[in-house]
This record gives C-alpha cells, structure tokens and sequence, in this order.
C-alpha cells in the first residue's frame, strides 16, 4: 500500500503542477499549491510507515508552513486586488520591465 | 492484505484523483475550492488507512476545514467568479505545454518511484494509541523546530495584517 500512496501522491502533484501552470487566476493557482503541499504530505505519511514517526511530525510543520502561507499569500492577493482591481496574474506585471 | 481495506484505499485514492482533476478544470473559483476540500477529505482518509490517524484528523480540521474557509473567504470578499466572467485557464499552445510538463513531471517521480521503493511486506498496523508516539517525537526530539513554528505563526499573523490593511492615507 506504500506504493499506492506514493503513485496517488505523485499524480496529485502532478495534478497541482498544471493547474498552478494553466490557471491565471492568483487564488486558484495559491490553492493548486496548497495541493502540491497535500500530496507531499501524503507521501511523508505514506513513508513514515517505513521510517518512523518522524515524517508524520513533519507533516505538522509542512500544515504550519502552509497555513502561514495561506494567511500572508491571501493578504498579497487582496492588497494586489486593491490596487490593479482583478486578480489575474496576466495583469499583474509590474515587475516585467 | 483485507480486500476491504484495498477496497477503500483504493476508493479514497482515487477520489482525490478525481477531485483534483475536478479541481483544476472548474472555471468558478467557489467551485474549484469545494472540489479541493473534497481531494483533502479522501486525503485525511488515506491518512487515517495509513495509521496516521492524528494527522487525518488535522488534515480535516486545518486543511479541509481552516484553510480552505480562508480560501473561500477571500474569494467572496472580492466578489470573484461572476458567471458572465471569461474562464481563466489559458488556452492552446500554453495548456498543451502545462500538461507536457506535468506529465513529464509525473514520468520522472514514476520512475524514480518504480526504482528506488523498497519492497518490504505492508502489515496493517494494529492501532495503538494514535496521538502519543507523535506527541513523543514534536515535543521531545523536535521541540525547538516546534516552537519556532510559534514564531512564523506570530511573523505570519502580523504580516497579513499589514498587508491587508487598508492605508489610513492612499499613497
């Protein structure tokens, strides 16, 4: 069942590899991370069956990271919205030269 | 190996599959991110079939729960995903180059897969207490990474409030 899991985990990475490449939308591509993050923890808890406890610990801190992100990444996207009123990153290109 | 425990893991596996996919092909972001909660819900129970039952259980209540309520929030704060609104995911040549990565991405992790999984025999553990041998290792080996995750909360907490401030005088 290791295996299953790290397959499971290596598509829905995968999966959040392309959305975060084909969505414009700034929040869509922010929660297509967050998917990357989740099949990355799959496989921890998937080898943590092998390995010892450890991995599963570091899922918590990978859930902390991620809740951190999803706070400061959340604020970004309004104070962007506030400024260039829309949230596609087409638009936001202020750094393009 | 009990067919039933096969059975769901396969179940929840490929829900979340499914729901990723889902996930990333809906044009409404409210849409899209019911669809992520439901990949975290399969996810949890992968979780739980895993003996991590712990870190199901937060998976549920920070991730599918916490999280993804955020998420939701700030889509409706900025009155996101009118219906008469053009889908934002990008068309032709740059779709088509996204899937070849993603697949190309998927063959690299299969193949390293395939060579370097040790084959060792899965017993499905028999349930212990589920919160102690993590709550062993996060409080003892791991304390000090566990409390400076405090410390990026804290900066986290104070940054998106600066942020998401409204400036008292517009620049």
């Amino acid at each position: 069942m290791i295996a299953e899991a790290l397959f499971f985990s290596a598509i829905l990475f995968a999966i959040g590899i392309v959305g975060v490449l084909t969505r414009r939308n700034a929040i869509i591509v922010f929660m297509c991370v967050e998917l990357m993050l989740n099949a990355v923890n799959l496989s921890f808890v998937a080898l943590s069956r092998l390995h010892g406890v450890t991995g599963q610990v570091f899922v918590l801190f990978v859930m902390t990271v991620a809740a951190a992100e999803a706070a400061v990444g959340l604020a970004i996207v309004i104070g962007v919205f506030r400024h260039f009123k829309s949230v596609d990153l087409e638009n936001i290109n202020l750094l393009k030269g | 190996m009990p067919l039933l425990y096969t059975f769901h893991f396969y179940l929840f596996g490929l829900l979340a599959v499914a729901s990723a996919l889902a996930f990333v092909t809906r044009k409404s972001p409210v849409a899209a991110a019911l669809w992520l909660v439901s990949t975290m819900a399969s996810l949890a129970a992968l979780y739980v079939l895993l003996d991590a039952q712990f870190i199901g259980i937060i998976q549920v209540l920070v991730y599918a729960g916490a999280i993804m309520v955020v998420f939701l929030f700030v889509v409706m704060l900025l009155n996101l995903g009118d219906v008469g609104e053009p889908s934002d995911i990008k068309r032709g040549a740059l779709r088509g180059a996204a899937v070849f990565v993603g697949l190309v991405v998927l063959a690299f992790l299969l193949s390293t897969l395939r060579d370097q999984l040790p084959q060792v025999p899965f017993d499905q553990g028999v349930m212990t207490n589920a919160v102690e041998p993590i709550a062993e290792a996060a409080f003892r080996r791991y304390l000090l990474a566990f409390e400076l995750t405090s410390v990026l909360l804290l900066a986290a907490i104070v940054g998106a409030v600066v942020l998401a401030k409204r400036r008292a005088v517009a620049a």
